[in-house]
């Protein structure tokens, strides 16, 4: 990290130079992130999948960079490595897509979503079993270890190239897209597929290349860090939110806006520090929140390019439960009420833990099922619950009873007040700001320590005295969890949920019969809020404290997952799909130091084996027996 | 007819999702011959392009085409095997220029089908040469239909199917559009034309196929179709 120099001395002619330097190095940043995110970019304008496994892409890119240029040494060997290393990973991508996302492309974008993030978690701890946990540091590039004097400052060569490099890659893509058949195909499939293949062009193949292209693009933008930046195995979450950020800033599928976008974005990076210390982390959300109110498709993106992403259509018409649905909910409730007699105190709290998820992945699988709102950023809302309530416990003195109140309060609030712009973006890039937002939300956390303790968070948040012990607590929790999915089912089928399910289907048709589709999507976000930070405010009490990290994004993708791997075309998929992810990671954890492998790899075979998530799958199945003995003419 | 059908489909049954649409249709066009298929609006004649096509996924029934079955085929496959579609949309690639769009629809040449180059493309269809280099989404829709055309026979097909080609076309360009399908005819193109006017029909088909509710109710050459007025009121007047 670089610190502006002292005023005295040098004086006003060193703070410019001092802040042109800053520039510089934010420009040659901006190459690998601009490499990184036009490779995002150009997969999804074909293929309409979000590759959310880009940022570990770059990862291993920078990884096997690492070893190839150390191992081939010399002034070649280091150059050859980056290129290996870059192709390397291309392959590895290329085999990735014939294997798994080919049987995705047609299921609902949301699972290859799911699926690519599966992936993510699986490279991070193949990375980590490579390489190990210390943060590796590179050779320097051959030819480029010096640096030039620019206006009295001295500033490395290496960066220099890489200045010059972006803008020549974006020539280079700009030519294979222009000039040659390959990109014309390319930017016919980006329009319209079906008639691509109906000129009799294969798709499959165009896909494969065109997912390696971008994956080479990540490699190669990881791997031309190498000298600049230690390679971690944290590098991939935090690569892939700033490559979201740069391409949805960008307009997504523009190469062109990805170029500038990834400058600015950059170059807030440089300059954050600097200018806003306190807001640091958040100003490039705060800049991406901005554009996209201003511009709801990014600076040079096109309305075309957000379409769809909606959450799935259903496969069984949803149905209010009939009677043997309501008691069989009634037992498994009771059953769930047994559980004190015979567990133990780590059992009870695991059991709660999962009770709270099961609530939290049920409202958002209201919001993205019946909503078809697909939010990145639904842990805003659980950590403004568990928040709330810690602070009312904490700085009002008010009890339990209210502070799980007060939580829910404060979710909604948050909800209403970011929801109000989110619902006017659709698709991806209403995911992204609403990703912002609960980074925002994050950083609030993190950075006013005064009131939110920022990283030591909130401790001695314990339940009033008759709900203290392990059993009691747990049985508020049940009854709240069972109250609360009880009553969001209502909402579902309720008319106001009818409205919002016309409104996912055909927003069109839903309009033109007078439903108020942003009124309507803006309440239902609230109240899909309120109800996660009910089961924040609970996770508070049952940890007895409060952290940013449940504001946090793998929350937020804990959540989607659990909703996809229920099936979000269902009624209550998410609370099912909440207590197996749930149950499953904590024993996953348990039981092994590689629990991201493990579940990663079982979230990809679930998803290429149930592409209709889990509860999806038994009501295909069910159906199709139905379909056979029902015979109609 | 004797000879082997180039395009014989036999009780294609299609459906979307639950809605099902076609009824055991029937069809056959002989080589070098063009085929109207003619019916109102929603009578299913784009999907039964489109299930030839496979683009419905949800039919049964026997496609053949040279003799092969396409039932198990990839549109691609399909296409490349030389069997062209004109979609009644046109579905030009907006952000592509006129030369690029004709790029996409390229390949290579196929034994016992006509030839076309750009520049031939260019002589039938003269406007598409004022505008080589103008974006798809900027032509008029006059110009869009010809470049449709012309991007299909770009791929060299020995049949094409074409959806509408008239649709919503001032009277001189369809007098354009019909010259050129005549062209294609005299190059010994197969043709099935999906049309509801039934003018432009009879002056490029030689024979008719009528659809109504997703079933063919009249399959004949164009002189029994003209004897037989009580067909075109039953299942064409408005
Ligand atoms: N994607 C679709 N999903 C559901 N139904 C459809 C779909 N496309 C068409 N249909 C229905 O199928 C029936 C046949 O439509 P089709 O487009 O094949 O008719 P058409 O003869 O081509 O009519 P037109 O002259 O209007 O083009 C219509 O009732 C239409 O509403
Ligand atoms: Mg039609």
């Amino acid at each position: 990290m670089v610190y502006p120099p002292p005023l005295c001395g040098g004086g006003r002619y060193a703070i410019v130079t001092f802040f042109l330097v800053q520039f510089v190095t934010g420009l040659a940043s901006a190459s690998s992130l601009f490499l990184a995110a036009c490779g995002l970019s150009i997969i999804f304008g074909v293929t309409r999948v979000v590759n959310f496994a880009h940022g570990a892409f770059y990862m291993l890119g920078a990884y096997l960079a690492f070893t190839l240029a150390s191992r081939l040494a010399g002034d070649v060997g280091f150059w050859a490595g980056i290129i290996l290393a870059s192709l390397a990973v291309a392959a590895i991508g290329a085999l990735i897509e014939m294997a798994l996302l080919r049987r995705l492309y047609s299921a609902p974008e949301l699972l290859q979503l799911l699926a690519t993030f599966g992936v993510t978690l699986a490279v991070e701890d193949i990375a980590l079993l490579i390489w190990g946990p210390e943060d590796l540091l590179g050779p320097r590039a051959p030819g480029f270890k010096g640096a030039v004097n620019l206006l009295g400052q001295a500033f490395p060569t290496y960066d220099l190239l890489l200045i010059a490099l972006g803008p020549l890659v974006l020539a280079l893509l700009w030519l294979l897209f222009r000039r040659t058949r390959w990109g014309v195909l390319v930017r016919a499939a980006t329009l319209d597929r079906e008639m691509v293949a109906a000129l009799g062009v294969n798709q499959k193949w165009l896909f494969t290349s065109v997912f390696a292209l971008g994956v080479f693009l990540a490699a190669l933008g990881g791997a031309l860090e190498l000298p600049r930046e230690a390679v971690s195995h944290t590098l991939d979450l935090q690569i892939i939110t700033e490559v979201l950020v740069v391409v949805v800033i960008g307009g997504l599928g523009n190469v062109l806006g990805t170029f500038l976008a990834a400058i600015i974005v950059a170059e807030l990076n440089a300059f954050g520090i600097l200018i806003f210390p306190k807001i640091s982390i958040v100003l490039v959300f705060l800049v991406m929140a901005l554009v996209l109110i201003v511009r709801p498709w990014g600076l040079l993106g096109r309305a075309e390019a957000a379409a769809r992403m909606a959450g799935g259509a259903s496969l069984a018409r949803w149905r209010p439960f009939d009677k043997r649905g309501r008691l069989l909910a009634a037992l498994a409730v009771a059953a769930a009420a047994l559980f004190p007699f015979f567990a133990g105190d780590y059992a009870l709290s695991v059991a709660t833990e999962v009770l709270i998820f099961m609530l939290y992945a049920a409202s958002l699988h209201a919001l993205v099922g019946a909503g078809g709102l697909v939010s990145f950023g639904h842990a805003a809302y659980f950590g403004l619950g568990a928040y709330g309530a810690s602070l009312a416990l904490k700085q009002l003195g008010l009890p339990m009873e209210a502070a799980l109140v007060a939580g829910p309060v404060l979710g909604f609030a948050g909800a209403l007040l970011f929801g109000w712009f989110s619902v006017r973006l659709s698709g991806v890039y209403f995911a992204m700001l609403t990703l912002a937002f609960a980074q925002i939300a994050w950083s609030i956390a993190f950075q006013w320590s005064e009131v939110t303790g920022g990283d030591n968070g909130l401790i001695g948040v314990w339940p009033s005295a008759w709900a203290e012990s392990p059993a009691h607590f747990y049985w508020l929790a049940l009854a709240l969890a069972a109250l609360a999915i009880a009553l969001l089912r209502v909402i579902v089928f309720s008319p106001f949920g009818y409205a919002l399910r016309a409104l996912r289907d055909s927003e069109l048709r839903a309009e033109a019969i007078g439903l108020d589709r942003h009124r309507l999507q803006w309440i239902g976000f609230a109240v899909a809020g309120a109800f996660a930070a009910l089961a924040g405010a609970l996770f508070a009490f049952l940890k007895g404290s409060v952290f940013p990290d449940t504001l946090g994004i793998p929350l937020s993708i804990d959540g989607l997952v659990m909703v996809l791997l229920g099936g979000v075309g269902t009624v209550s998929g998410g609370a099912l799909g909440a207590l197996l992810y749930k149950t499953l990671s904590i024993w996953v954890i348990s039981e092994t130091d590689y629990s991201k492998l493990v579940l990663g790899l079982l979230i990809v075979a679930l998803v290429a084996l149930f592409p209709q998530g889990l509860l999806g799958a038994v009501q295909a199945w069910r159906g199709r027996d139905a379909r056979l003995q029902g015979a109609t003419p | 007819m004797s000879a082997p059908a180039k395009l014989s489909v036999k009780d294609l049954n299609a459906a979307y999702g639950r809605a099902h649409i076609l009824f055991d249709v029937s069809l056959e066009v002989a080589a070098g011959e063009a085929v109207a298929l003619i019916g109102r609006n929603g009578a299913g004649k784009s999907t039964t392009f489109r299930a030839i096509l496979g683009f419905v996924a949800n039919r049964s029934g026997e496609i053949r085409f040279d003799g092969a079955d396409l039932s198990r085929l990839a549109p691609h496959d399909i296409a490349r095997r030389g069997l062209g579609y004109v979609p009644e949309d046109r579905r030009i690639f907006a952000d592509l220029s006129v030369e690029e769009n004709l790029e996409v629809g390229r390949q290579k040449q196929r034994p016992g089908a006509p030839r076309w180059t750009t520049e031939r493309l260019f002589e039938i269809f003269p406007n598409l040469a004022e505008t080589r280099a103008r974006l798809g989404g900027r032509l008029s829709g006059g110009e869009q239909q010809m470049l449709a055309i012309a991007r299909t026979l770009m791929g060299n097909p020995s049949l094409v199917l074409l959806d509408e080609p008239s649709e919503g076309l001032a009277p001189k360009i369809v007098e354009q559009m019909i010259a050129a399908i005549l062209e294609m005819k005299r190059e010994g193109l197969s043709l099935l034309v999906s049309e509801q006017n039934l003018n432009f029909a009879q002056l490029v088909a030689d024979r008719v196929a009528v659809i109504e509710k997703g079933r063919i109710r009249f399959a004949g050459t164009m002189a029994e179709f003209d004897a037989r007025p009580d067909i075109r009121d039953a299942y064409l007047a408005l």
